[in-house]
């Protein structure tokens, strides 16, 4: 009968309500849902309906499957065309960054050798420097080359991510003991053999943030997408998108806001699903490095 | 590369260019984009080499002149030619032309829409690299690439020859002198478009004028606030086509010696109804096409639309709610009984001077915009700038279910009869067209009047012309 008052007492302590909090928080979740609920409402909706309703309420006639089966016959398919571009991207691209980021972050925390404090240098100026101020330069050095228009200027570009390395250096300082590393030597493992056995597991958390980042940058990329491909053949979707939404503004062109918003719908769809798959990985890692243990 | 999420977003996603043909509005995200893109690029390119030509290659040779055996060897011989262009018509005409010329295979390329396209264009002739050998280039912008020499000169060619084969305004503009710098693909004479409902509905007299224009804006507005008789937040295309209606000719072009001037008379007739427009809160604020204009003009809240006679395909595809609602009457005037108009928007396919195959591309020129596919792309619903084409009984007799059964075409070819001549665009309209909402917008939004919005306007080029090294009269 004592204790009882007592875990009463506490348990408001804990989980207090914040009716100020609570208000914000929910404001804050309507601000985030409403343009998703937008985007699903109107997916459903013919062109002419777009025009003829209210925006946030669904019309008579649901068309949704409609738009998505149009979506895809579009132009002969392009759009299939750009999701398996954008995938490309993705995996070579973002794939690719990941496991570059990783090895050199890995590289940075556990080894020690002349120069380090440079490429630290050059890894926090280069994560400050916006990939926007680099895009022309980029653009000649890769015509100079005879690379653009093809996957290689998009995907080249994407494997570099200094700040996927920043977050993997620190992550890794504290996640892989140095005794571990060094029972590892002394049972004679070489150090390749190290990383991909021992280290890469206790990297995993850190490993999958910086490719869920990673693969959000690539997927969403369009600046340089738009200056280096002119060849609608190597479009991702973000850019193809762009083209069928201008086409409203172009003497003679089919305005199609259906399948624009239809193609967004879909474009947005494996990434909320590998949000809600790994989202464990993300919390976690989003909170890595910042306490010091 | 992956620029963290954040920052993309914000300043890439807006940089949008709803840009049209003619009525052409830069957000200014875009412009600064576009301006540093373009500036880095001029400082950049100085170190790297011109676009060089491959020797061997049918690189025209500008002296000597191409023969029309010299074309039809060329299509004999084959080979690819790379096309630059948003129209769509074009698609048909690029599977015809290979159907009859077997050996050359045409890439039909969207590589953006107008001003997406130039600055690419720019980028690839500065690189060096990627340039096509056919370009889709709007009459307001093809003195930007002619003066830089950016374009091929078509008179070896025998474009000379041509004239008569296009109307007066679109033949001028692809001129530079003497030297003609692209051949006209259409052409935007001016009319009015209005939703005949909404007139009927009001009780409303199709305006012959600018003042029952405006007397016709007063009344529907005042019938129903919710209703505009056109829309307008600033659009350097529109505007100058109004100056060009009214006898202004702000702009004199001289060589490299260029004037900007609007305080002359005809620029005062265009602002001083507008202002009333304004102020009288007579303009739906919606910018052209963008998804609220469609919707303006389907739903009737967009009564008319003074724009280029390429109108009609845009309506049909993209307005169909207002299917048998809308007609085409002239252009109001400035005068009772009197008959003028202006251009609107239209483009050329030019030549860039570092295109690979030239004689190819001048064949897929002729054949697109004098001969065969001139019918395929009007079938398609373009308007011709041919006045083979124009004079054509069956194009001026055919009936537009749309507009009712109206014959659209005897009003649109009449009006492109009627456009004002001397008109003359900037050398670098490109860029004053993208600053046009910086200066002129601010009377659409606030107590500025439009002209001295143009003034402003007037400063500016001005100031870009100097720096550009243009001799400013």
């Amino acid at each position: 009968m004592a204790t009882r008052p007592l875990v009463i007492k506490r348990r408001p302590a804990r989980t207090r309500r914040s009716a100020t909090l609570t208000v914000l928080t929910t404001l804050m979740l309507v601000y985030t849902l409403l343009p998703l609920a937008w985007l699903v409402i109107n997916a459903t909706k013919t062109q002419e309906g777009l025009l003829n309703s209210f925006g946030l309420w669904f019309t008579g006639d649901f068309a949704l499957f409609d738009n998505i089966a149009t979506t895809f016959a579009y132009q002969d398919g392009a759009f299939t065309r750009w999701l398996l571009n954008t995938l490309l991207y993705v995996v070579v691209g973002a794939g690719g960054a990941t496991l570059l980021a990783t090895l050199a972050g890995y590289g940075l925390a556990k080894f020690d050798f002349p120069g380090k404090k440079a490429v630290f240098a050059t890894v926090i100026g280069a994560v400050a420097v916006p990939g926007t101020a680099l895009a022309v330069p980029t653009f000649l050095m890769f015509a100079g080359m005879g690379l653009t228009n093809t996957p290689w200027a998009i995907i080249i570009p994407s494997l570099v991510s200094p700040f996927g390395l920043y977050l993997m250096w620190t992550y890794s300082a504290d996640a892989v003991p140095k005794e571990i590393l060094e029972s590892a030597r002394v049972d004679g493992s070489g150090e390749f053999r190290t990383f991909f056995r021992i280290s890469l597991p206790l990297l995993a958390p850190g490993f999958v943030t910086v490719l869920l980042f990673n693969v959000v940058a690539t997927w969403n990329n369009f600046f340089l997408p738009l200056i280096m491909l002119k060849n609608p053949d190597w479009y991702p979707l973000t850019l193809g998108l762009y083209t069928w939404n201008e086409q409203a503004a172009t003497t003679g062109g089919e305005a199609v806001f259906n399948l624009v918003i239809t193609g967004s719908l879909l474009t947005i769809v494996p990434l909320v699903a590998a949000f809600l798959l790994l989202q464990r990985y993300w919390q976690s890692g989003l909170a890595a490095g910042s306490v010091k243990e | 590369m992956t620029l963290p999420a954040q920052i993309r977003p914000a300043q890439i996603r807006p940089a949008k260019i709803r840009k049209a043909v003619p009525m052409t509005m830069t957000r200014r995200r875009a412009l600064l984009l576009g301006a540093a893109l373009s500036v880095s690029l001029v400082a950049a390119g100085c170190g790297s080499p011109g676009s060089p030509v491959p020797a061997g290659e049918s690189a025209a040779p500008t002296s000597a002149g191409v023969s029309d055996a010299d074309l039809s060897k060329a299509l004999e011989a084959g080979g690819s030619i790379t096309v630059w262009a948003w129209e769509p018509t074009l698609k048909q005409v690029a599977a015809d032309f290979q159907a009859k010329y077997p050996k050359v295979k045409v890439n039909l390329v969207n590589a953006g829409t107008g001003n997406d396209q130039y600055t690419a264009l720019q980028n690839a002739i500065k690189a060096g690299s990627g340039v096509p050998d056919v370009a889709q280039v709007e009459y307001y912008a093809l003195p930007q690439f002619a003066l830089a020499k950016s374009m091929t000169d078509l008179t070896p060619f025998g474009a000379g020859k041509l004239e008569g084969t296009f109307t007066p305004g679109p033949w001028n503009s692809v001129h530079a002198g003497q030297a003609i710098y692209g051949l006209p693909m259409d052409s935007g004479p001016m009319a009015l478009f209005y939703n005949k409902e909404v007139f009927d509905k009001y009780d409303l007299k199709v305006p012959a004028t600018w003042e029952e224009y405006i007397a016709s804006a007063e009344k529907l507005h005042k019938a129903d606030p919710k209703a505009y008789i056109t829309n307008d937040v600033g659009d350097a295309g529109f505007a100058t086509s109004m100056i060009w209606q009214a006898g202004g000719k702000p702009y004199t072009v001289d060589g490299t010696t260029v004037g900007v001037n609007f305080a002359d008379p005809g620029t005062q007739k265009f602002t001083a109804a507008w202002q009333k427009l304004i102020d009288g809160k007579l303009l739906a604020p919606v910018g052209s096409w963008s998804d609220a204009w469609y919707k303006g003009l389907g739903d009737g809240t967009i009564a008319t639309l003074v724009i280029g006679a390429w109108m009609p395909a845009n309506l049909e595809s993209g307005v169909k709610a207002g299917a048998g609602k809308w007609q085409v009457a002239p252009m109001p005037q400035w005068e009772a009984g009197g008959k003028a108009t202006a251009e609107n928007g239209g483009s050329s396919l030019a030549i860039p001077e570092a295109a690979a195959a030239k004689d190819l591309a001048y064949a897929f020129l002729k054949y697109a915009n004098v001969d065969e596919g001139v019918r395929t792309r009007v079938d398609a619903g373009a308007f011709p700038a041919t006045t083979a084409q124009l004079q054509d009984s069956a194009f001026l007799d055919k009936e537009f279910p749309y507009f009712g059964g109206q014959k659209a075409n005897q009003v649109l070819a009449e009006s492109a009869a009627q456009v004002v001549g001397g008109w003359t665009y900037l050398p670098f309209q490109v860029y004053a067209n993208s600053v046009f909402n910086d200066t002129v917008g601010k009377a659409y939004t606030s107590a500025t009047p439009l002209q001295d919005g143009l003034k402003a306007w007037q400063d500016v080029s001005v100031k870009y012309g100097q720096e550009q090294g243009f001799t400013i009269k």
